[in-house]
Order: C-alpha cells, then sequence, then structure tokens
C-alpha cells in the first residue's frame, strides 16, 4: 500500500513529519527528565568519569587531546630541525631549549640532528596520527554511526588509552637520558640502533606500550563492527568512515605483532647482548664488537616493514573515511561508487600485506623477489585511485557547500593524487634505485601524511566539533586556517621532489651542502623554512578557534550539517556513560541518502527516520526508487 | 537493544535456529563431548611419543624437519579441532583464521626468499 | 551506571558468535602473526650459518621437555573439561578441573626454571650464540604467555568465581574464552618443541 502523501509511519500510526518529530523529542525529554530525577544515583567519581572513564566518547576525547598535543610537540621538533637546515651550523637562540648537550650556544650539533629525526617521525606516526584518527574519531563515532551503546568491550577500550599515554611518555622522558633520546631513524636500523645510546632503548620500551594499546583497540573495533551494528544495519549501509576503520583495525591486528617480536629481538640485543641483527666481524670505531655474532641486519628490516607498510595504509583510510563523509554531506549527494569504494578498501587492506620490500629494493634482494614486490606494488596503487576517482565523481553535478571542512575535504584528493603519483617511481625498483633514501621519498611520504591525512584531521575537527561540543567553530578562522596553510604546507614539500631528483639525501644534518651536487639545496632549504615556520603561524588561528569555539563558539542543534548518518541522531553531545541514543536506532537505509526524489521533507533522508513499513534488512539498501536504485548500484 | 539476562545452560533455544556450538541441549551430548576429549588427549600422547621417538633416528635434515612439522600439524589440528572446537566452529573465525594463515605464510616466505634470492648469487 | 552491552552472553544471530568469542578468536590471530615473526627470524639466523647446533648437542634436556609437552597437553584437557563442567551446571567440579590446569601450568613453569637455572650453570646464556638467543626469547616469551594464563586462571578460580551467583552463562563463556586462550599457548608449545629441542 502506497503511504498517504507527505505523512510517515510511526508504529501503527500515519503521522506528519512534523508531529513525528515533535514525538521523538517528546521521548527523548521524558528520558531526559527520568534520567535528570534518578540522576544522583550514578554518582561517580572524578576519577572514574573522567581519568579512567570507559565511555567510548570521553575515552575518544582522551585520545583526541592527547594525540593533538604529540601532533603539536612533534611538529615543534620539525621547525628546529629546519632551521639547521636553513642556516647549518648557525647559532639559533631559540635552540638553547635543547640544552648545551644537544646545541652548545645553540649550535646544533648533527647528533641532535638526529635525534629530532628520529622522534619527529616516531611521534609523528605512533603518538600523533594514529591515536587521533583510529584512536579519537575512531573511537567516538563508530559506536555512533553503527547505532551502538558503546565499544564491544568498554573497560578494554579504556586499557587501550591507559598504554598509550604511559607509552607516549616513556617517549617523551627518553629525552632526559644520558647520550639524548633515540637517535636511529623512525625506522631504527640495527647495526647503528642495537649499538645506540640508552634513548634507544626507551624507544623500544614505549614502541611495546603503544603496540599493546593498539592491539586492545583493533580487537574492540573489530567485534564491536562486526557485533553491535544496530537493527537494519547491515554491512552495506554502513558509513564508508566505518569501512575505513574497519579494515583499518585488521591492518593494525595482524601487522603489528611482527613488530612487536622485531622491538623484542632489538631489546634482547641491546639488553641481553644477542646478536640477532649483528653480524659476525662487525667493527665499530676501530674495535670489533663483542658479540657471538651471526645475525642479520636485514631480518629487522623485513620485520619492521611488515609492520610499517600497512601501518602507512593505516595512516591513510581513516582519513579516506572522513574524506568520504565530508563529501557527501556537503554536496548534498550520495557518494559515488559506494560498492566500489567498499570493494577497494577491502583490497587495498589486503594487498597491504603483500608489498612490503619495496622499502627495501636497495639491500641486495635478488631480482625475483624484487619483481614480485614491485609487481604487488603497481596492483596496490589501483585500489587508491578507484578511491580517489568514486571521491572525485562525487563532486560532478553536486550542489556543493564550501563550509572550512569541505574546503579542506576537496584539497586532500589532488594532494593525495601528488603523494600517491610520486610513490609510483619509488615503487618501481629500477626508479628507486635513483630515489632511494632522498627528499624525494620524504616528499611523498609528506604529500600523503600532511596535506593529506592531517588536512583530512582538520577537515574532521572542524565537522564532528559541534556533535561533540554542541558549538561551531568559527568559519573565518577556519578559512585563514585553510588558505594559509594550503600555500605554505606546499612551499614546504613540494621542492623536496626537485632536491631527491637531483640526488640530495635525507637524514643529512646540513641538509646536503657539504656535498658538491646538493650545495643548490641551500637556497631551496631556505625557502622551505620559511614556508614552514609560516604554517606554523597559521595553525595559531585553529588552535585559539579550537577552544574559544567550546567557550563563546555558536551554539547549534544536534544536526547543524543536516547529515544522514546515525551519529548526527544522537543528541548534541551525548552524556557519558547513559547510552548514545534516547531510542535505539533502527536503519531503513543507506548512509547517503541525500536529495532522494522519494523524499520530499528535506534534501537529506537520516538512515533511521521511520517511513512507510519498517522492513527487515535488505541488500537494496532500503526504499529507493528504481532510479535511485540504480544510482546506487554503482 | 538486546539486555544481557541471567540464562540456564541447559534451555538455549533462543537461538534463531543457529548452529552454535555452545548450543548442546542435553547433558547427554556434552558428556559425550568430554569422551571425545580423552580420545584426543591420548592420540596427542602418542603423536609426541612418536615425535621423540623419530628424532633419535637421526635422519636427514630435510626429512627431520619434514615429518617433525608434519606431526605437530597433526597435533594441532587436533588441539584447534576438538579442544578449541574450530571443527564446528562458525564461517566468521575460518574467515579471519585464514586469511592470517596466507599473512603468517608471507612472514615466512619474505624473509627466508630474501635469503635464497640476493644480487651476486 | 553499567551500561548494557548486547551480544555479551547471547550470541548475536547472524555471526552466531557472542562477544567475547570474537575477540580471543582475533587476538589469538594476531599472536599467530606474534610467533609467527619469532619463527620467521628462527628460519632465517638458522638458514644464515653453515652450523647450526642440534638441541640435543647443545644439551637441552629432551626428556624433561617431553614431560612439559605433556603436561601442557593435560592442563589443555582439564580446561575444556572445566568448561564442560559448568555446562553441565557444576561449578564445583569445574573449579577442581580449573586447578588442576593451573597446577599444570605451575609445573610447566617449574620445570622450565628447572631448565633455565641448569643452562646458566653451564653458562649458556642467550648471549653465548643466537641458538640460545632464539631459544631463550622463544622459550621466554611462551613462558610469560603461561604465566599470564596462570594469573587469570587464579582469579576465575578465587575472587572472579562470584559471577557464577548472578550470571553463569557469562562465567561459563569467560572459562570458553580462557580455554581457547590457553588451548594456543599449548599449540605454540607444540610447535616450538620439535622445533627447537629435535630438530
Amino acid at each position: 500500500m502506497a503511504p498517504p502523501k507527505r505523512q510517515l509511519r510511526v508504529g501503527k500510526e500515519w503521522l506528519y513529519a512534523g508531529d513525528a518529530e515533535r514525538l521523538l523529542r517528546d521521548a527523548i525529554r521524558m528520558r531526559e527528565e527520568e534520567e535528570a530525577a534518578h540522576g544522583h544515583e550514578h554518582h561517580e567519581s572524578f576519577l572514574r568519569k573522567y581519568v579512567f572513564s570507559i565511555d567510548h566518547k570521553w575515552i575518544g576525547v582522551q585520545y583526541g587531546v592527547t594525540a593533538l598535543c604529540f601532533l603539536l610537540f612533534g611538529f615543534s621538533l620539525m621547525l628546529l630541525m629546519r632551521l639547521q637546515l636553513a642556516k647549518p651550523g648557525h647559532a639559533f637562540g631559540i635552540l638553547k631549549i635543547l640544552g648545551e648537550g644537544r646545541a652548545p650556544g645553540g649550535v646544533m650539533l648533527p647528533e641532535a640532528y638526529n635525534q629530532l629525526g628520529a622522534m619527529h617521525g616516531t611521534i609523528m606516526v605512533f603518538l600523533a596520527i594514529v591515536p587521533l584518527a583510529v584512536g579519537a574519531f575512531g573511537n567516538y563515532l563508530v559506536p555512533l554511526m553503527i547505532g551502538a551503546p558503546d565499544m564491544a568491550f568498554p573497560k578494554l577500550n579504556m586499557a587501550s588509552y591507559w598504554c598509550y599515554l604511559p607509552g607516549g611518555l616513556i617517549m617523551l622522558a627518553s629525552f632526559a637520558v644520558t647520550g639524548g633520546t633515540a637517535a636511529s631513524g623512525w625506522t631504527s636500523y640495527p647495526p647503528l640502533s642495537d649499538i645506540a645510546t640508552e634513548g634507544q632503548t626507551w624507544w623500544l620500551v614505549g614502541m611495546i606500550f603503544l603496540i599493546t594499546s593498539s592491539l586492545l583497540g583493533s580487537v574492540n573495533f573489530l567485534v564491536t563492527i562486526i557485533q553491535l551494528r544496530a537493527k537494519g544495519m547491515t554491512f552495506m549501509r554502513m558509513p564508508f568512515f566505518v569501512w575505513a576503520q574497519f579494515v583499518t583495525s585488521f591492518l593494525l591486528l595482524l601487522a603489528f605483532p611482527p613488530l612487536e617480536a622485531a622491538g623484542v629481538l632489538q631489546l634482547m640485543d641491546r639488553v641481553a647482548h644477542t646478536s640477532f641483527f649483528l653480524p659476525t666481524g662487525l667493527v665499530v670505531s676501530g674495535q670489533m664488537l663483542n658479540v657471538a655474532g651471526g645475525g642479520n641486519p636485514v631480518l629487522w628490516q623485513h620485520l619492521f616493514w611488515f609492520l610499517a607498510h600497512p601501518e602507512v595504509y593505516v595512516l591513510i583510510l581513516p582519513a579516506m573515511g572522513i574524506i568520504g563523509e565530508i563529501i557527501a554531506n556537503n554536496t548534498r549527494k550520495p557518494l559515488w561508487g559506494y560498492k566500489s569504494l567498499v570493494g577497494a578498501v577491502v583490497f587495498l587492506g589486503f594487498m597491504s600485506f603483500v608489498v612490503w620490500a619495496h622499502h627495501m629494493f636497495l639491500t641486495g634482494m635478488g631480482t625475483v623477489i624484487s619483481a614480485f614486490f614491485q609487481t604487488t606494488t603497481m596492483i596496490i596503487s589501483v585500489p587508491s585511485v578507484v578511491i580517489l576517482t568514486a571521491m572525485l565523481m562525487s563532486l560532478w553535478g553536486s550542489s556543493m557547500r564550501f563550509n572550512t571542512p569541505m574546503l579542506f575535504a576537496i584539497t586532500f584528493l589532488p594532494m593525495f593524487g601528488i603523494g600517491g603519483l610520486t610513490g609510483l617511481p619509488l615503487g618501481l625498483a629500477a626508479t628507486d634505485i635513483h630515489l632511494h633514501d632522498t627528499y624525494y621519498v620524504i616528499g611523498h611520504f609528506h604529500y600523503v601524511v600532511a596535506p593529506g591525512t592531517i588536512f583530512a584531521m582538520f577537515a574532521g575537527i572542524y565537522f564532528w566539533f559541534p556533535k561533540v561540543t554542541g558549538k561551531q567553530m568559527n568559519e573565518t578562522l577556519g578559512k585563514i586556517h585553510y588558505w594559509g596553510s594550503l600555500v605554505c604546507i606546499n612551499g614546504v614539500f613540494f621542492p623536496m621532489f626537485a632536491q631527491g631528483l637531483a640526488g640530495v639525501s635525507r637524514r643529512l644534518y646540513d641538509g646536503g651542502v657539504q656535498y658538491e651536487h646538493a650545495k643548490f639545496a641551500a637556497s631551496t632549504n631556505m625557502f622551505m623554512t620559511t614556508a614552514a615556520w609560516a604554517l606554523f603561524v597559521f595553525q595559531i588561528p585553529f588552535i585559539f578557534n579550537f577552544f574559544s569555539s567550546m567557550i563563546w563558539g555558536k551554539k547549534v542543534g544536534s544536526n547543524p550539517w543536516q547529515a544522514t548518518t546515525l551519529e548526527w541522531s544522537a543528541t548534541t553531545s551525548p552524556p557519558l556513560a547513559h547510552g548514545n541514543f534516547a531510542v535505539t536506532p533502527v536503519v531503513y537505509r543507506g548512509p547517503y541518502e541525500y536529495s532522494n526524489p522519494e523524499y520530499t521533507e528535506a534534501d537529506f533522508w537520516p538512515q533511521n527516520v521511520v517511513v512507510g513499513e519498517p522492513e527487515p534488512a535488505s541488500p537494496g539498501g532500503g526504499m529507493l526508487t528504481h532510479g535511485a536504485a540504480a544510482q546506487q548500484e554503482h | 537493544m538486546d539486555t544481557t539476562t541471567t540464562e540456564h545452560l541447559a534451555d538455549e533455544h533462543t537461538h534463531g535456529g543457529v548452529h552454535d556450538p555452545n548450543a548442546h541441549h542435553s547433558p547427554e551430548e556434552i558428556r559425550k563431548e568430554t569422551r571425545k576429549y580423552l580420545v584426543v588427549f591420548f592420540a596427542l600422547a602418542c603423536l609426541t611419543a612418536i615425535t621423540v621417538g623419530v628424532s633419535y633416528l637421526h635422519l636427514e635434515s630435510h626429512e627431520a624437519i619434514a615429518i617433525a612439522l608434519i606431526i605437530a600439524s597433526i597435533k594441532a589440528f587436533l588441539v584447534a579441532g576438538y579442544f578449541m572446537h574450530l571443527l564446528s566452529e562458525r564461517k566468521l573465525i575460518y574467515a579471519v583464521l585464514g586469511i592470517t594463515v596466507f599473512f603468517f605464510a608471507m612472514l615466512l616466505w619474505g624473509p627466508w626468499n630474501h635469503h635464497y634470492d640476493y644480487f651476486g648469487r | 551506571m553499567h551500561l548494557e552491552i548486547p551480544y555479551n552472553v547471547r550470541p548475536r544471530p547472524d555471526t552466531g558468535l557472542y562477544n567475547a568469542k570474537l575477540g580471543i578468536w582475533l587476538f589469538l590471530a594476531s599472536e599467530v602473526m606474534l610467533f609467527g615473526a619469532l619463527f620467521s627470524s628462527l628460519i632465517l639466523l638458522r638458514s644464515g650459518v653453515p652450523h647450526w647446533p642440534h638441541g640435543r648437542d647443545e644439551g637441552l634436556n629432551i626428556p624433561l621437555a617431553t614431560l612439559n609437552t605433556l603436561v601442557l597437553i593435560i592442563s589443555s584437557v582439564t580446561v575444556v573439561m572445566a568448561w564442560a563442567s559448568l555446562r553441565l551446571g557444576d561449578l564445583k567440579k569445574g573449579r577442581i578441573y580449573l586447578s588442576c590446569t593451573l597446577l599444570c601450568a605451575m609445573g610447566f613453569m617449574v620445570i622450565k626454571t628447572i631448565e633455565y637455572m641448569d643452562k646458566f650453570h653451564h653458562h649458556h646464556f642467550p648471549a653465548t650464540n643466537n641458538f640460545y638467543a632464539i631459544y631463550f626469547t622463544l622459550t621466554g616469551l611462551h613462558g610469560l604467555h603461561v604465566l599470564g594464563g596462570m594469573i587469570v586462571f587464579a582469579y576465575f578460580i578465587g575472587p572472579g568465581a562470584k559471577m557464577w551467583a548472578t550470571e553463569p552463562a557469562r562465567f561459563t563463556n569467560r572459562i570458553e574464552v580462557c580455554g581457547l586462550y590457553w588451548h594456543f599457548v599449548d599449540l605454540v608449545w607444540i610447535f616450538l618443541f620439535p622445533i627447537l629441542y629435535l630438530l
């Protein structure tokens, strides 16, 4: 039976939309009043509620704040490094904060440069981006988006955060240790890392905490997504963000343990004097090392990169998820090619496990194994292109809104495009011979992570800020932040491709000027350092905006962006430990029913709005007309 | 949504007709399983004895490795199949384990292959 | 306030699993990768040298290790019997079987300690050579897993058993999940034993 026009079926009745909404608001208000009346019974201590919280939303906030602090810290390390690169050997007043041991008289020592380099990489990857992308955004949003009351294992979630924070603090504490912190690159290659100073041991211990945190978290995410989806939320009705987090969690689950094993082996080498990675006859500073020998440094590389390659997909997938959500919302259209996106992201996750040795083309691998990894690397570029194409196609014929999150989101696309394309010559063994360990590599991966993932993080913060706080961030400051960051970040990283092609090696404490062929880099380095410091200046409006909006920002309701996914049907800033939804949602349609001609109440049709007969979950994705269904089938 | 409730173990008719290794309705069936466990135990003990015995035969290293791994795999199959009741487990678990086994194989293959296929060989 | 998470006891109909069971299998998958990495290292190190010592020649105590293997297998049986007893509603028997499991685990650790002390006595340390390095690392990590299991079993025999009074099905599920973990620990040893001692 065709539903009466302009009316929705709620239970056994047909109501006008306004009446339906009023009914729902009454239910919510009644529930909140009930809770206020009984609120005094659930008096939790401050420690239980805010420090050792088991609510995924607060844990997400904890992760977010901690990760942003580490992001700023890791960024500052880079700013100091870039001073040295702009004017190698020059005394800078600000460098005095590194202390006399690292920068006597404000002149950075090469050892200090190496420490900054290793820790910048480690902190950005393991303490900032992944905790922000997965721990913060993932934790906060995934249960909300699938209609769950919390994560499957709330206490385990709390344990995850409380493994992350100590791990991070151990990493920070390593700066104060004799000999300084880890200085063997974020990759910690032996034999150098085996014989390095004490700081490296702290790095290894810190990593074990971080890996444990990651493992606990990934189990939680996977079980939550598989088991706690609300009624009607089939896998193919999940927002793309949830799919991205799902695949990411599989990567974290299966790829991290080999690095944990490798970390244990390196710890044994350093502390128990084993020789897992130390070859026989190694001479250090003119003296033969007093170890048993028989080890293999390349073993570390295999184990490290077995994790670290999936790790880079861990860095990018949540970002793609965020971009997908924001694009769908601000184009007022469904994402183009949802099925392709899902297929691509699953295939990408799988392939990411079989490409790792493309980081090792220069270790003397034979032609057969090199050919294998080169082939898989070329294959893995395909799903990335599919995802990028689907997102680009989503912009076609859209009714675009250019708010700050959308600006960052659409910028992500070409930036990730540059990052991805520059990965191709690195993935081909022949060209990698020329480009390996040069600035080209640094340019490539920073393009994917910095104007790539970090822009997506910014986009996500602007987008979901109103859900978490109930206030909207200031648009003007947002646009200043955006334009300034866009220009400066390209200024920092684009010249790196030219430097790399010309042969400027990475990890040189003077930026290459000691070598004849790299002398030209001096002026480029100066330019890039200026851009980096300008980039810092443009983060100030963002930081100010972030805090001031919490207090003075414009108050908004639960769905200020008129979005369709379930988190927006939860009340603004959902209360802790009281479940996420006043009424447990039932899902009737896909996640991006924008501008559906069947629904005339608005240009967005939330996943859980009641209409017609509630039908059991069907693969078709709910009540779509033939035209809309055809569009959905790409 | 669905709340956790105290359930009597014997009354498990609420699983929607889905096959569940836990949903053995009668104590009889559970006791039958118990007997299976004891049989598996004896098999494992015997296989352990065989493994140790074979090692005293001083076989060629390839043969020794192959036989040891085959016996270990049979034991593993028994433990996983019966004690962990993997044989009656859900498809989802098989999928997770299948993916894991594939990546495990890659992890074993990669470094080892590197050893045999390097420049100058 | 205690939030009610669905499918903690009753399995979810379409997956047929309750949350903790899926969780533990996922965790075990990650453990496969952990020990897999160490086995991979062993293979690479072993194939990289012309001569790799045989366990017997290096004085590894094969009879003792065989006994340890049997001890672990027995503990696997007792833990699954514990779960069966709980499913039959018998907490007392379940606790007895769990205690047997714990005793076997303790026995395993005692034998392991004897082995280690004997090695140290003969001046065989991880630093001696890569054979001992990987031997101590693999058995050490396995031993840590045994220890972890022991702590959890002790908890469930003791204070954890309180849950039986209010939620027997959930308690039974927890024992099942512990059992799965414990079987995995047994599985690792089933491979470790021949690879380290007999080959």
